[in-house]
C-alpha cells in the first residue's frame, strides 16, 4: 500500500514527462545572463540523449510533448507542475511568459490519473525549480520566481509533509545549487550562498540528511531514480563539464551513475532535472 | 546534519550525578533524623494548637520508632515507618513493602470521605488519629500528602496535616473550634464564592466529574472535592484499562482555551467552574507508535488520531485521508464483505474534515486491499503511516512575530516549529534552545548562537494574552522534559520577592515510561473497537482474544529491546542501594508509584506487577539522595530555628475559609488591588540568615517564596528528578495559575549535577520551619498572615512582642545589640556558595541575582524609586481610568514597627515585576528597634483587567501571594484602588 514518505520508495518512477526544445529557445528563452548564444541543434541532441536514457536506458514510460514555438521556455517542464505522489500541483511560474506551458501539462497529467491541484490565486507564484521534495518534506526556495504564496498553495496541496521556504537571492530557483542525489542524500554546491540555504534547510528539518557537496553549484543539479532492478540511478553532469564535480559522484559506490551533458541548456539556466517530471504511478491501482 | 548530538551525553551525564549525589547524601541522613528527634520536644511545647492535633502525632512517632528502628528501618523517615505499621505490612524487601502500601493507602482514602463528618472532635487514641491523618494526606491531594509525609519526619510537616484536619472538623463543628486563635487567619483573601463552595464541599464532599473519553463515551463518577488531576486521571486510566497512560491527559475548558489538568494540583484550583467536565486525550504523541507496548495504547492513539483528522486538526492529503480511512475500517469492521457492507456502510464513518464521496469510493477500495489484517494490525499500520504526517504531535499555538505577523508555535517531540500559515519558516530544536520564559503575553526563547555567532539571541512572541502565553510555556515545559529529558527536572524554588512560574512536568519522561512499558507482562487486555459507530463498548478488562495477544506479542519484544538504553540507567542503578531510605521529599513519588501499583493490582492480579513495581520503587530510590540533603538542611536549620511549629500550606484556603476574614482582605476582595502593603517585624539576625540561605545552595531558605504553590509543584518533582535548576527558573508570583512570568531552561539541569536539587529541598525544608514559625505567631495573632511560614519575617506589632520573646528564649544570639555582627556570623554559618547577604540597599537584589544568575532581565528591575515603577508598567500597560474606587484598610497596629520608635534604618529597597496582568511593586525597608529589627514592606501591585481576569480572583491571589511570599509578616495596610476604563490590552 501506498505508504506515505517511505524511504524505500523515494525515488520511484515509472512515468516521465518531457517536452521538445523549440527553436525559439535560441533567441528568446528568459536567461539570468547574457552569454554565449544556444547552439540549437546541439542542444536537442543533449536532449534527445537526456530522454534516450529515461526511456530507454532506465525503462520509463516518457511522455513526451511537442514543443509550442510560442512559449521558449517549454522545454523546462519542471517549473510547470510539481507531481508527488498522485498528487500533481499545476503552477503558476513567476513569468509570465511561461504562464501557458501549463495548459498542455494540464492535460497531459489528467491523462495520467493523477489528482490535479491548480494554482488560480494570482498573487501566487511558483516554479517547480523552487520545489526540491527530500522524500519527507518541501523545501521550497522564495526566488524571484517563487513566492511566499505560491509556497503556501503548495503547502496545501501537500499536507502531508512539511513545506519550509528558504531564501533565495543568488541563484534562479532553488534548485540551481542543489537536489536530492539519493535517499536522504542532498547534494549541494560549494557557493556561499548554496551553503547557506543548505544550513537552513538542516535547521528547519526533523530529520537529518546526508550532504554532498560538489564544487560547482549547477552540478550540484542531477536527477536520482530509484529503478527497480537498477537501484539507485543517477544522472549527474558529464566529466568534460564538470570534472571536479564528476569526481565527487563518483564516490557514490551504490549509485548506478549516468554522465549527461546539458552545455546548451544551461546557457539559459536550464539544468538537468528541469527538463522532466518524474512521475511514480502505481500500477496496482 | 541539522540535529542535536547532545542528547545522549546529556542523558549520561544525568545519570552519572544522580549516582554521584546519592553516594554522597546518605551519610547525612542518619544525623539528620537524629537531631530531629531531638528537636521534637521543643516544637511541641510550643505549640498552642488544639491539644488532640498537636499531641497525637507526636506521641504517635516516639512510641512507634522504637518498636521499628531496626536494621533498615533506622533508616526509613519516620513517616514511612507509619505508613509501614498502619499498612499492617512490614515487607523485608523494599518491592514488596511497597505495593501493600499503597494499595492500603487507597482505600482510606476512600473511607475517609464518609468518615470525616462523622467525626467528632474528641480526642481519640494515637493510632486512630494517625490513621485518620493519612487518610486526608493521601486523599485530599498530592501535595498534602507530601506534606504530611514529610510532616511526619520533620516536625512541621506533621503540624500541617493536623491543622487540616482541624479545619475540616470545624468546618462541621464550629463550636469547639472557638478556642483556637491559631485558626484565625488574617488573611480572608477568598471570595465568597469560595467560601461558599467549600462549605458545600463539607457537606457534600464530593464532586460530580464527567470525562469525554476518546471513543466519545462518557465516565462519570465522583470526586472528593479536593482530590488532585492524577486522582482522576488514574481513574480514567483505571476504568479504560490503560496502562502506558503517561502519554495521555486531560482537557478542560478555561474560557475558550483548553488547558491541561496537572496532576499534582487539586482539580478545583484548576478548574473552576463548577460542573467539572474534561476531556481525555492523547498529550504527548509518541514519535514511533510501534514502540508502544500494547495494542489498547495503541488504539486509543489511534481514536485520538481519527479525531484529529477528522477534525481537520491534523492535516492529510486526500490520499491519505482515504488510505487512514481504510484502515479504519478494516480495523472496525474487518475484512471486507460485499454482502455485509453495502454501499453505504461507509457513511456513518467519518474521516476527513470534507468527506466527498470520491474519498467515500476511495476508501472502499482501500479497504478491500487490507484484507487479513487483524484489527491490532490495521491499527498499526494506521499509525504507521498517521505518525509521518507533518503535524503529528504537533501542537500549535497562536501568535505574532515581532513585527506583528501573525504565526503559530507548533510544540512538538523536538522542538518548537515556527508556522506563518501552513508553511515553516523556522524551527528550533530543544537542544539548541537554552530558556524558554514567558512574561504578560510574549513568549521568549533563548537560542544557541548558530555557529558563526557569538551571542546567544533572544526570540520573542506575542500571544493573545497571557494565559495563552502561559499555557505555551507550560506545553514546551512538558514536552521537553518528556521527550529530552530522561527524567522530569525539579521545580525552580521560590527566591526572594521572585516572580513567576514554578510549574515543571511532573509525570514520567517518555524515557521513563517506556522503562515501565516493558516491564508490563499482563496479557493484552480485551477491547472493543467501535469508536468510530459510537457503539457503546465494554471496557472489562477480560482475558484477551486469541488473535490480541499474538499480535501483541510482536510490539512487546521490540518495546523492550530499547528501554535499558533509553531510560536512565542512572534511575536504576541508584534505585538498588537505597530503596530503604525515603524522605519526605519522596513522597510524591510514593504516591505516584503507588497509584501505578494499584492500577496494576486491580487491573491485573497481584502477581503481574512484582516488577512493575520494583521499577516504580528504583525511580524512587533516585530521590533518595535528596531526601538526605533535606534531612541534613532541615537538622541544621533546626538548631538555628528551634521555636517552629508547622503550618500546613497545602491548605491554605481551607484555613482562611475557616477564619474570620481580615478586614484587610475584606477590602480587597473587591476588584483591582492597588496596593498592599505588608509589615512585618522581624529579629535581624533571622531575617539575615534566611537571606543567606536563600543565596546559598545548602540553606538557602528562599523569603519571599510562596510557599503555596512551592509545595504543589514540588512534591511531583521531587520524584523524578535528578536533575534540577531550579533557580534559574524563577520568578514568581504564587499562584500558579496566575503566574505571568516563568522561565525555563531546558539545558541547564541536564548539565548541572544534583547539587541544585538538594538546594532546593533544603529550601523547602526551610519553609517548612518557618512555617512552623508563623503558625505559631498566627495562633497568638490575628493579623498575621497564616499562608505561609517564611520564618525570616516578622510580625506585627503584638506579634513583635511574642516573637522576641520566644527569639530571645531560644536564640539569645540574635536579640543582642550588635545585630550585624551576629548576622555576619550567622551568615557565614549558612553560606555555602560565599555569598554574603548583608542588609544592604543593594543586596537584595544582588542576591537574587546570584541565586538566580540567568533570570530574564525583564522579569526583576531594581529601582529606587517607586514611582519609576509607576511608570514603566503605565508604558506597558496604559491604562485609562474613567472610574476609580478606592478602599482603605489599615490595622492598629501598624504604628507599632515603623511609627513608634523608629529605629535604625538599615535597608531599603525597591523591587518590580510586571506581568500581563499585574505589576507588583515592591519597597522594603528595614530598621532596628532595639534589638528587634522591623522589615516593612509595601507591595503594590496593579492588575490591569482584562476580559480574562475574575478580579475577585487576582485580588485574592495578589493577597494570597504576598501573604505567601512573607508569611510571617502581617498586613498592616490593604488599599484596594479600582480603576474601571478603557484599558488598553492585548487581550
Amino acid at each position: 500500500m501506498a505508504a506515505l514518505g517511505h524511504l524505500s520508495t523515494f525515488g520511484r518512477v515509472t512515468h516521465a514527462v518531457v517536452r521538445g526544445l523549440p527553436e525559439s529557445l535560441c533567441q528568446h528563452a528568459l536567461r539570468r545572463h547574457k552569454g554565449d548564444e544556444v547552439d540549437f541543434a546541439r542542444a536537442e541532441r543533449e536532449h534527445q540523449l537526456y530522454v534516450g536514457v529515461l526511456k530507454n536506458k532506465l525503462g520509463l514510460q516518457v511522455v513526451e510533448l511537442p514543443a509550442d514555438e510560442s512559449l521558449p521556455d517549454c522545454v523546462f517542464v519542471e517549473d510547470v507542475a510539481v507531481v508527488c505522489e498522485e498528487t500533481a500541483l499545476l503552477t503558476r511560474p513567476g513569468a509570465v511568459s511561461r504562464r501557458k506551458e501549463v495548459d498542455m501539462m494540464k492535460g497531459t497529467l489528467e491523462n495520467l490519473q493523477l489528482n490535479i491541484v491548480e494554482m488560480t490565486d494570482e498573487n501566487a507564484t511558483l516554479d517547480g525549480g523552487d520545489v526540491l521534495f527530500t522524500g519527507r518534506e518541501f523545501f521550497v526556495g522564495l526566488s524571484k520566481r517563487t513566492n511566499q504564496r505560491g509556497a503556501e498553495i503548495l503547502a496545501d496541496t501537500f499536507k502531508d509533509y512539511a513545506v519550509s521556504t528558504v531564501p533565495v537571492s543568488d541563484t534562479l530557483h532553488l534548485k540551481s545549487f542543489c537536489s536530492m542525489a539519493g535517499p536522504n542524500l542532498i547534494a549541494i554546491g560549494s557557493s556561499e550562498p548554496a551553503q547557506k540555504a543548505l544550513k537552513i534547510m538542516q535547521q528547519m528539518s526533523d530529520h537529518r540528511y546526508d550532504k554532498l557537496t560538489v564544487p560547482d553549484d549547477v552540478a550540484a543539479n542531477c536527477v536520482y531514480l530509484n529503478i527497480p532492478n537498477k537501484g539507485h540511478v543517477l544522472l549527474h553532469r558529464a566529466p568534460e563539464e564538470y570534472p571536479e564535480s564528476a569526481k565527487v559522484f563518483e564516490k557514490l559506490k551504490d549509485h548506478m551513475l549516468i554522465p549527461v551533458t546539458n552545455t546548451e541548456l544551461e546557457k539559459v539556466d536550464g539544468l538537468l532535472t528541469c527538463s522532466s517530471i518524474l512521475i511514480n504511478k502505481k500500477v496496482d491501482l | 546534519m541539522t540535529t542535536e548530538v547532545g542528547s545522549e551525553s546529556e542523558v549520561n551525564k544525568q545519570a552519572e550525578q544522580i549516582g554521584s549525589g546519592a553516594a554522597q547524601e546518605k551519610p547525612d541522613e542518619e544525623a539528620s533524623e537524629s537531631q530531629q528527634n531531638a528537636s521534637l520536644e521543643p516544637e511541641e511545647e510550643k505549640r498552642p494548637v488544639s491539644p488532640t492535633a498537636s499531641k497525637s502525632p507526636r506521641s504517635q512517632k516516639k512510641e512507634k520508632d522504637p518498636s521499628e528502628s531496626r536494621g533498615i528501618s533506622r533508616f526509613i523517615p519516620p513517616w514511612l515507618k507509619k505508613q509501614k505499621s498502619y499498612s499492617l505490612v512490614e515487607a523485608k524487601d523494599g518491592v514488596e513493602r511497597k505495593e501493600p502500601t499503597e494499595a492500603v493507602v487507597e482505600e482510606p482514602i476512600v473511607e475517609k470521605d464518609e468518615s470525616l463528618p462523622e467525626e467528632g472532635r474528641v480526642a481519640k487514641g494515637d493510632a486512630e488519629e494517625i490513621l485518620e491523618r493519612k487518610r486526608q494526606d493521601v486523599k485530599v491531594d498530592e501535595k498534602d500528602e507530601k506534606h504530611s509525609v514529610s510532616s511526619a519526619e520533620t516536625q512541621p510537616a506533621k503540624e500541617d496535616s493536623k491543622e487540616i484536619e482541624v479545619a475540616k472538623v470545624e468546618g462541621i463543628q464550629e463550636d469547639k473550634r472557638e478556642g483556637e486563635t491559631a485558626k484565625r487567619e488574617t488573611k480572608e483573601v477568598q471570595t465568597a464564592e469560595l467560601k461558599a463552595a467549600q462549605k458545600v464541599s463539607k457537606k457534600l464532599k464530593t464532586v460530580p466529574c464527567k470525562v469525554m473519553l476518546l471513543d466519545g463515551t462518557e465516565y462519570s463518577c465522583d470526586l472528593e472535592k479536593r482530590a488532585t488531576g492524577q486522582v482522576l486521571f488514574d481513574k480514567v486510566c483505571e476504568q479504560l484499562n490503560l496502562l502506558e497512560k503517561d502519554y495521555f491527559g486531560l482537557l478542560f475548558q478555561e474560557n475558550d482555551q483548553k488547558s491541561w489538568l496537572d496532576p499534582s494540583k487539586e482539580i478545583k484550583k484548576q478548574v473552576r467552574n463548577l460542573p467539572w467536565i474534561f476531556t481525555f486525550n492523547v498529550k504527548f504523541y509518541p514519535p514511533d507508535p510501534s514502540q508502544l507496548t500494547e495494542d489498547i495504547t495503541r488504539y486509543f492513539l489511534c481514536l485520538q488520531l481519527r479525531q484529529d483528522i477528522a477534525s481537520g486538526r491534523l492535516p492529510c492529503s486526500f490520499v491519505t485521508h482515504a488510505l487512514l480511512g481504510s484502515y479504519t475500517l478494516q480495523a472496525e469492521l474487518g475484512d471486507y464483505d460485499p454482502e455485509e457492507h453495502s454501499s453505504d456502510y461507509i457513511s456513518e464513518f467519518q474521516f476527513a474534515p470534507n468527506q466527498t464521496k470520491e474519498m467515500e469510493e476511495k476508501v472502499v477500495e482501500l479497504h478491500k486491499t487490507h484484507r487479513g489484517l487483524s484489527p491490532a494490525q490495521a491499527d498499526s499500520q494506521f499509525l504507521e503511516n498517521a505518525k509521518r504526517l507533518s503535524m503529528y504531535g504537533v501542537d500549535l499555538h497562536h501568535a505574532k512575530d515581532s513585527e506583528g505577523v501573525d504565526i503559530k508555535l507548533g510544540v512538538c517531540a523536538n522542538g518548537l516549529l515556527i508556522y506563518k500559515d501552513r508553511l515553516r519558516i523556522n524551527r528550533f530544536a530543544w537542544p539548541k534552545i537554552l530558556k524558554i520564559s514567558y512574561k504578560r503575553s510574549n513568549f521568549y526563547i533563548k537560542v544557541r548562537p548558530a555557529e558563526l555567532e557569538q551571542f546567544e539571541s533572544t526570540i520573542g512572541f506575542k500571544l493573545p494574552n497571557h494565559r495563552a502565553a502561559k499555557r505555551l510555556w507550560k506545553v514546551c515545559v512538558e514536552h521537553h522534559t518528556f521527550y529530552r529529558l530522561v527524567s522530569p527536572e525539579q521545580p525552580p524554588k521560590a527566591k526572594f520577592l521572585t516572580l513567576g512560574s514554578k510549574f515543571r512536568y511532573s509525570g514520567r519522561t517518555q524515557a521513563q515510561t517506556r522503562q515501565a512499558s516493558t516491564l508490563i507482562d499482563r496479557p493484552a487486555p480485551y477491547f472493543e473497537r467501535t469508536s468510530s459507530k459510537r457503539v457503546s463498548r465494554s471496557l472489562d478488562g477480560a482475558p484477551i482474544g486469541v488473535v490480541d495477544q499474538k499480535e501483541i506479542s510482536g510490539p512487546a519484544g521490540d518495546v523492550s529491546v530499547y528501554g535499558p538504553g533509553v531510560a536512565g540507567q542512572g534511575i536504576f542503578q541508584d534505585g538498588d542501594g537505597k530503596r530503604e531510605v525515603r524522605s519526605p521529599t519522596k513522597t510524591p513519588q510514593l504516591q505516584f508509584t503507588t497509584e501505578g501499583k494499584k492500577n496494576s493490582l486491580r487491573v491485573e492480579g497481584e502477581n503481574i506487577y512484582v516488577r512493575h513495581s520494583n521499577l516504580m520503587l528504583e525511580d524512587l530510590d533516585k530521590t533518595q539522595d535528596d531526601i538526605l540533603k533535606h534531612q541534613a538542611s532541615i537538622s541544621e536549620l533546626k538548631r538555628h530555628f528551634m521555636e517552629s511549629t508547622p503550618e500546613p500550606r497545602p491548605n491554605e484556603w481551607e484555613k482562611r475559609r475557616i477564619t474570620p476574614l481580615s478586614q484587610q482582605t475584606q477590602g480587597s476582595s473587591h476588584e483591582t488591588l492597588n496596593v498592599v502593603e505588608v509589615k512585618k517585624q522581624a529579629e535581624v539576625g533571622k531575617e539575615e540568615r534566611v537571606i543567606t540561605e536563600g543565596v546559598n545552595g545548602r540553606d538557602k531558605v528562599p523569603p519571599g517564596s510562596d510557599s503555596g504553590e512551592t509545595r504543589k509543584v514540588e512534591p511531583l518533582t521531587h520524584k523524578d528528578s535528578p536533575s534540577l535548576s531550579s533557580e534559574n527558573s524563577s520568578s514568581s508570583s504564587s499562584e500558579s495559575e496566575e503566574e505571568d512570568v516563568g522561565e525555563y531552561r531546558p539545558h541547564h539541569r541536564v548539565t548541572e549535577g544534583t547539587i541544585r536539587e538538594e538546594q532546593e529541598e533544603n529550601e523547602e525544608e526551610v519553609e517548612e520551619e518557618k512555617e512552623e514559625q508563623a503558625s505559631k505567631v498566627v495562633q497568638c495573632m490575628e493579623a498575621v498572615p497564616e499562608a505561609s511560614s517564611v520564618k525570616q519575617i516578622t510580625v506585627e506589632t503584638v506579634q513583635e512582642n511574642v516573637v522576641s520573646q520566644k527569639s530571645s528564649g531560644e536564640k539569645s544570639l540574635k536579640e543582642g545589640d550588635k545585630q550585624d555582627i551576629r548576622e555576619e556570623t550567622e551568615e557565614e554559618q549558612h553560606k555555602v556558595n560565599g555569598e554574603v547577604s548583608h542588609v544592604d540597599i543593594d543586596v537584595l537584589p544582588e542576591i537574587i541575582c546570584c541565586s538566580e544568575p540567568p533570570v530574564v532581565k525583564t522579569e526583576m528591575v531594581t529601582i529606587s524609586d517607586a514611582s519609576q515603577r509607576t511608570e514603566i508598567s503605565t508604558k506597558e500597560v496604559p491604562i485609562v481610568q474613567t472610574e476609580t474606587k478606592t478602599i482603605t484598610y489599615e490595622s492598629p497596629q501598624i504604628d507599632g514597627g515603623a511609627g513608634g520608635d523608629a529605629g535604625t534604618l538599615l535597608t531599603a529597597q525597591t523591587i518590580t515585576s510586571e506581568s500581563v496582568s499585574t505589576t507588583t511593586t515592591t519597597h522594603i525597608t528595614k530598621t532596628v528597634k532595639g534589638g528587634v529589627s522591623e522589615t516593612r514592606i509595601e507591595k503594590r501591585i496593579v492588575i490591569t483587567g482584562d476580559a480574562d481576569i475574575d478580579h475577585d480572583q487576582a485580588l485574592a491571589q495578589a493577597i494570597k501571594e504576598a501573604k505567601e511570599q512573607h508569611p510571617d509578616m502581617s498586613v498592616t495596610r490593604v488599599v484596594v484602588h479600582k480603576e474601571t476604563g478603557v484599558e488598553e490590552e492585548e487581550e
